[in-house]
């Protein structure tokens, strides 16, 4: 289908774009931005005007919990909920039951995602069979499938030694391992950062040494083998700074934070809330800046770190919670509300949400490029819309902004050409 | 970015334990932690309190105040000593007792808490007192019980344990008559101490002049400052000139685990001995919550000594667990 995307304020980083265009699609692709291919007739044309049209979003962290866990979620509920935030593309973690460890369950996802038809699904093959941590997944095999990365998430309980085979035998296959930077050792039973909430409250506290010592360890292998690496859900400020230097001399290491840790931090847990039981923990207000500050010199790029779950899971003392957030539908508009403070311009926060995740998945979205796929949100940045269970989409309504008012809405989205969502 | 930069979500917040304790008239509903309460009501517990003391010493140990009453003991993990202080003061109410223990029973079959409450509530229970291994369980029950239910948390996790504390303040006032002058030391096993947790908040509200923790930095929580006290190394450092000394219960698993290296250079370092009494004040009280492990945390003199007041903490903890009962129960009528 031919479509046009009339008067809107066209956002692509990748082409240095931030002018009021036309976009013009066809056969799934972008076909132009701008001048009118001759001969175009389109078949549907959207008004976007006062709206920005920008590349759909490219999450690097989301788990979509199926197959195995579909009393929290499944894979047409959390793609649909994807698409109605912006993103257009969705990685699987490997956690699900059975494990994402093999070809059978590679394509089982895929088919799931083509059948729902919204967002494009990109599986995250595990690092380890069963992601227990001790013999490597056939992760040839896991490429052929179509997984785009490897993945030990959100685990990390790989010893050094299998770690250092597994990043050998990954780059000898030129795959992406992406990596959740926490020792496993000293985070113990720890579910809240080490600091003065849990000195309060008597909650295991998680320290920043269980991140820093990961990402130390990771950056030396990664060093030492070539592998291509990405450190997903950043929490901490001295983690920006070793990230930051690392990225001098080793451009093959990337990370992402997710961005609901750029806006709340440990005091938000307040007494026992357990919506705010988050996996890395939120920190201090000082690693909180940090994190805004390396988003904004681009040191990383920004996931949701979606984790749907049931209302039971969340319903226990604090310690026995499940940790996460379901958070693909509020990205938007808290990256919006750092353009709104001046943190970050438009186009840092699309190339934060869709191009440099692309470019870190090698793929070839993210960008409004001519023969890109045409996957494209619209957003109406002034919309203001309170969070209910009413307008939610995942499965999961695990989010500490429930009844919150948010500004900032996307009203389309089109994956491959299809307008898939719309307000 | 400024760090006052407030978050989107702080309006939604769950009810902290300061509001979710008093009613609208600011009275106690539940019991879960001492810190959020005011001096008022820290001091009308002791006050109801001394009401009861004298209640084990009559000939027929009851007074009816709360009889009618349903009281659950809800406890999720082991312990005879407080469950038994806590029977005890209920049974002097004249309430009616069930005694549940739960890390034996239906947790184990799957049953989660909410549904242990629920079934509890269907029984028209009038009070759980609650233990549980979780730091914010107490909590967690008393923001899903109805209206009418109270919760006592006799222990949660490392987070509080605020009838301990309570009846320390009230063996504190009874020996002491005042705390503004007061110079308390707290030693041993912070990092893990619901009691000392409790403590530290009653000590501050109450006014003492001075709250020292000492512990080695392993059983310290990494940001002890802020709990509102000042932290010591060196025991004898700790108790020069002090006028409270209580010693926290070491658990036994702590040994050996990369905390602590032995029990023997544990009481050399942080053991309470006659030599280092003497760089307390000479009229310094000596606590403990029991139980002891003599040659561990003290030793026999100390115990058993001229200061020590640790027998007396047993038989105020059932005045001070009448008094809260009463309390939350809306029964506010000392019977002397």
């Amino acid at each position: 289908m031919n479509i046009v995307i009339k008067n809107g304020r066209v956002v692509d980083p990748a082409n240095e774009r931030d002018a009021i265009q036309d976009v013009y699609i066809a056969n799934g692709k972008i076909q132009s931005v701008g001048d009118k291919p001759s001969g175009f007739v389109a078949e549907l044309s959207i008004d976007a005007s006062n709206k920005w049209v920008m590349p759909g979003f490219v999450d690097l962290n989301a788990s979509l919990r199926e197959p195995g866990y579909e009393h929290k979620a499944t894979i047409e509920s959390e793609t649909k909920a994807a698409v109605s935030g912006g993103y257009t593309s969705v990685c699987c973690l490997p956690d699900t039951k059975p494990v994402l460890d093999t070809p059978s369950v590679v394509q089982l996802i895929l088919d799931k995602a083509e059948l729902a038809g919204y967002a494009k699904v990109l599986p995250f093959g595990a690092l380890t069979v069963g992601l227990e941590g001790n013999t490597l997944s056939e992760i040839y095999a896991l490429k052929k499938a179509g997984c785009v990365a490897i993945s030990q998430a959100p685990k990390n309980n790989v010893n050094s030694q299998v770690l250092r085979r597994a990043l050998q035998y990954a780059s000898t296959h030129n795959m992406l391992v992406i990596l959740k930077p926490e020792d496993r050792v000293i985070k113990d039973d720890g579910c809240i950062h080490d600091g003065s909430v849990s000195s309060k409250l008597g909650l295991a506290g998680i320290p920043i040494s269980a991140e820093t010592l990961a990402i130390a360890q990771i950056i030396e292998l990664a060093e030492e083998t070539g592998a291509r690496v990405h450190l997903t859900g950043v929490s901490s400020a001295r983690a920006v700074t070793m990230i930051a230097r690392a990225q001098s001399t080793n451009p093959a290491i990337s990370a992402d934070v997710h961005a609901h840790q750029l806006h709340l931090t440990e005091l938000d847990v307040g007494t026992f809330d357990a919506n705010y039981h988050t996996s890395p923990p939120l920190r201090s207000a000082e690693d909180r800046d940090a994190l805004v500050a390396g988003v904004a010199k681009g040191v990383f790029n920004v996931s949701s770190g979606h984790q749907p779950h049931e209302a039971e899971a969340k319903q226990a003392p604090f310690p026995s919670t499940e940790p996460g957030i379901s958070s693909l539908e509020t990205v938007l508009p808290l990256m919006l509300e750092l353009v709104d403070e001046g943190i970050l311009d438009v186009s840092q926060m699309v190339s934060r949400l869709a191009y440099g995740p692309s470019q870190t998945l090698g793929l070839d979205t993210g960008c409004l490029s001519k023969g890109a796929p045409a996957d494209i949100c619209i957003v109406d940045p002034d919309e203001t819309w309170v969070v209910d269970e009413e307008h939610w989409f995942s499965h999961g309504i695990n989010t500490p902004y429930l009844g919150h008012q948010m500004k900032g809405k996307v009203t389309h989205t089109l994956v491959n050409g299809h307008l898939v969502f719309e307000k | 970015m400024s760090s006052s930069k407030q978050p989107a979500s702080t309006s939604f917040k769950a009810p902290d334990s300061s509001r979710l304790q008093l009613d609208e008239q600011g009275r106690l509903r539940h019991f879960l932690t001492t810190e959020g309460l005011s001096k008022d009501t820290l001091t009308e517990i002791m006050d109801v309190a001394e009401s009861f003391s004298s209640v084990g010493h009559q000939a027929v140990k009851k007074v009816p105040v709360l009889r009618g009453k349903t009281i659950v003991n809800l406890f999720f993990e082991n312990s005879t000593r407080t469950r038994t202080t806590f029977d005890l003061a209920a049974k002097r109410l004249s309430a009616d007792v069930i005694n549940l223990n739960i890390a034996t029973s239906a947790t184990s079959k799957g049953e989660s808490i909410l549904d242990t409450i629920r079934n509890l509530e269907a029984m028209h229970a009038d009070m759980f007192v609650v233990r549980h291994s979780d730091s914010g369980a107490a909590h967690f029950i008393a923001s899903n019980v109805e209206p009418h239910v109270s919760v006592i948390n006799a222990g949660d996790g490392s987070h509080a344990h605020p009838t301990q504390a309570m009846l320390d303040m009230f063996t504190i006032r009874r020996v002491k008559k005042d705390f503004s002058d007061l110079k308390v030391a707290i030693i041993g096993d912070i990092l893990h101490s619901r009691v000392a947790r409790s403590q530290i908040h009653a000590l501050n509200t109450l006014g003492v002049k001075e709250v020292r923790v000492i512990a080695p930095k392993t059983l310290l929580p990494s940001d002890t400052n802020s709990l509102g006290v000042h932290v010591y190394g060196d025991l004898r450092t700790g108790l020069d000139d002090v006028d409270v000394i209580i010693m926290l219960r070491l658990q036994r698993e702590r040994m050996g685990s990369a905390l602590l290296p032995s029990e023997h250079e544990y009481f050399e370092c942080f053991g309470l001995t006659e030599e280092k009494l003497a760089y307390a004040k000479p009229d310094v009280t000596v606590m403990h919550p029991g139980p002891i492990n003599r040659g561990v945390e003290m030793d026999a003199a100390v115990a058993d000594g001229a200061n020590s007041v640790i027998l007396q903490q047993v038989t105020n903890g059932i005045a001070i667990r009448m008094a809260v009962m009463t309390l939350t129960l809306g029964q506010n009528k000392a019977t002397g």
